[in-house]
């Protein structure tokens, strides 16, 4: 019979321990540990799946539960790389022919961002120039690009690379040009004093030093672009997670739309992490990523 | 042996800002003797960084002439390396990487690889930082980074070693380790030193003489103090030694009694009764 005495000494620790020993194990311990930081996220996303199954299984229902999805959607899911000719290719190739189109424009970016930044941070007359036209035409939604340069290049793929281009340079030039503004006075006179010349200068001391600002404008720089390509792609056609997208509204595949969101949020996802994980490579863990 | 190993005469120098001329430093005059190791004290803001920025190259003289060796100093270059307050080792390069970018480039033709390998790792040796060749500068203590710092100054061979409070951000303990291990190298080397400081006791312990400065604006040698102690010196000993203390005396009494600074609010309090003696003069 449990009385008030007796279940104070069930809340005793010292009573208790006898008959617990396995919380006590270095094993149980980690394991706990891990089960910390795994639980939470999955829990939340099983309560949201079931929110979302409830509202969307009711008779009339406009947009497909979970389970539904995932019914419509398995043979994408299981067989992503068939190729049937045309558009009609697995998800992996959709995802793969928008990566390489961000690939394109980014490198672009990339490469031209940083060359304009260092000249904006290096020459003060260079800034003054060209920071009121940077302020201006980096808010230039990247969709605004579009039509111009389909104007300009007549075809819909170097299209979709240019408005990538456009889209990330700005974070790129602008972080780079402050990375290079913020270069130590004394890693400039260290410089001086082993008498380093221009060029020698520019690889041994402004690169590395300026590579964390750089490297935050990339990680930035990336994600705008994915984020592009998606919008562009809808407007071009042709394969590619963008259009993918629009042709399953098109043809109310709604299901689709949902597994291809899904995949365009992992993809960005991993797309991050890399410039960060690449960033705090090279800047050997001085860049925070 | 020159006995003008070094030679500081008639440097003015001025900074022009807001269309006023401010002068900082006027009529410099100073000869150094091959192996000499030279303290330059003063309050903060006399100008003794400016001076040793000046012979560093870094800084150009409005006008006067630096020597060197008998070469006029326009540029800074390693003959006048330079350990700085801060350390100011690169981040992304290692202890033994900092030391290479210098070496690499300076002694690029008159060394081949191994000897400069063999000279770079000699240099980190000397301040005792062999064990750490492949650490960051984040990885490793104040001192410590100071001590590679020093070895990359070292490492450059320099006519003149520069430093500007090479212990001014260390700790106390640290501070007096690290000037022992200095006085040691250069007893080895018989380096010329130009240190700047403003600790008494540092600069007794280490220097041959002692550089006094007079408060700026304008500032200039007040006094030179010649600092007759035998080498090597031991800081425990030298704290009961009359004739340190003595020196001690010297300096506290210049830079207490004869250029005792004068608080900024001060001044502005003397301002402010000046502006209103002014007004009061003009309303009657």
């Amino acid at each position: 019979m449990i009385t008030a005495d007796n279940m104070d000494q069930l809340a005793n620790p010292a009573i208790r321990k006898k008959h617990t020993p396995l919380i006590e194990t270095a094993m149980f311990k980690q394991f706990k540990k891990s089960m910390g930081q795994l639980v939470p996220p999955v829990l939340i996303l099983a309560l949201l799946l079931l929110i979302w199954e409830t509202l969307c299984s009711g008779e009339g229902a406009r947009l497909p539960a979970p389970s539904r999805v995932l019914d419509e959607t398995w043979e994408l899911i299981i067989d992503p790389f068939f190729n049937r000719g045309g558009t009609d290719v697995g998800m992996a190739w959709q995802i793969l022919a928008s990566l390489s189109r961000v690939a394109y424009g980014y490198t672009l970016a990339v490469i031209v961002g940083v060359a304009l930044g260092v000249l904006v941070g290096q020459s003060t007359w260079a800034m003054r120039g060209l920071d009121p036209i940077f302020q201006v035409l980096r808010t230039v939604p990247p969709l605004a690009w579009l039509p111009l340069s389909l104007a300009g290049f007549q075809d819909g793929n170097p299209s979709a690379i240019f408005v990538i281009f456009i889209t990330s340079i700005w974070p790129i030039i602008i972080n780079t040009s402050v990375g290079i503004r913020n270069i130590p006075e004394d890693y400039r006179n260290v410089s001086r004093v082993i008498q380093h010349n221009g060029l020698e200068y520019f690889w041994k001391i402004m690169l590395p030093a300026a590579a964390p600002y750089i490297f935050s404008g990339l990680k930035i720089g990336v994600g705008l672009s994915w984020l592009a390509i998606v919008a562009a792609e809808m407007l071009i056609g042709g394969v590619g997670i963008g259009f993918f997208i629009w042709d399953a509204w098109n043809s109310s595949r709604i299901s689709e739309i949902v597994l291809a969101l899904i995949y365009v949020g992992i993809v960005g996802f991993m797309l991050d992490r890399l410039m960060g994980y690449i960033g705090k490579k090279i800047t050997r863990g001085t860049s925070a990523s | 042996m020159t006995d003008r190993f070094l030679s500081i005469s008639k440097v003015n120098m001025s900074f022009e800002k807001n269309n006023t001329t401010n002068q900082v430093l006027k009529d410099i005059n100073l000869e150094v003797k091959q192996g000499e190791f030279i303290s330059i004290i003063g309050h903060s803001g006399c100008g003794k960084s400016t001076v040793l920025n000046i012979i560093a190259g870094l800084l150009r003289a409005t006008d006067g002439v630096v020597l060197v060796d008998n070469r006029e100093v326009n540029a800074p270059g390693p003959d006048r390396a330079l350990v700085f307050q801060n350390h100011s080792l690169l981040p992304w390069l290692t202890v033994y990487q900092n030391v290479e970018m210098a070496v690499e480039k300076i002694f690029k033709r008159s060394k081949t690889a191994g000897e400069r390998k063999e000279w770079i790792l000699h240099n980190l040796d000397m301040v005792n930082m062999s064990h750490a060749l492949d650490q960051l500068p984040s990885e490793i203590s104040g001192g410590m980074k100071q001590r590679v710092g020093i070895a990359r100054a070292l490492a450059m061979e320099p006519k003149v070693l520069l430093l500007d409070e090479p212990f001014g951000a260390l700790d106390a303990l640290t501070r007096a380790k690290l000037q022992d291990e200095v006085m040691r190298i250069q007893g080895e080397l018989q380096n010329t030193v130009v240190m700047i400081t403003h600790d008494v006791d540092e600069a007794v312990l280490l220097s041959d003489r002692i550089v006094m400065m007079t408060n700026g604006p304008a500032a200039t040698i007040g006094q030179i103090l010649n600092v007759d102690l035998p080498r090597p010196r031991d800081r425990i000993k030298m704290a009961d030694d009359p004739q340190y203390n003595h020196y001690r005396h010297e300096v506290l009494s210049f830079l207490y009694e004869k250029q005792r600074k004068v608080e900024d609010f001060d001044k502005h309090r003397m301002q402010r009764a000046q502006k209103s003696d002014s007004a009061a003069a003009a309303n009657a």
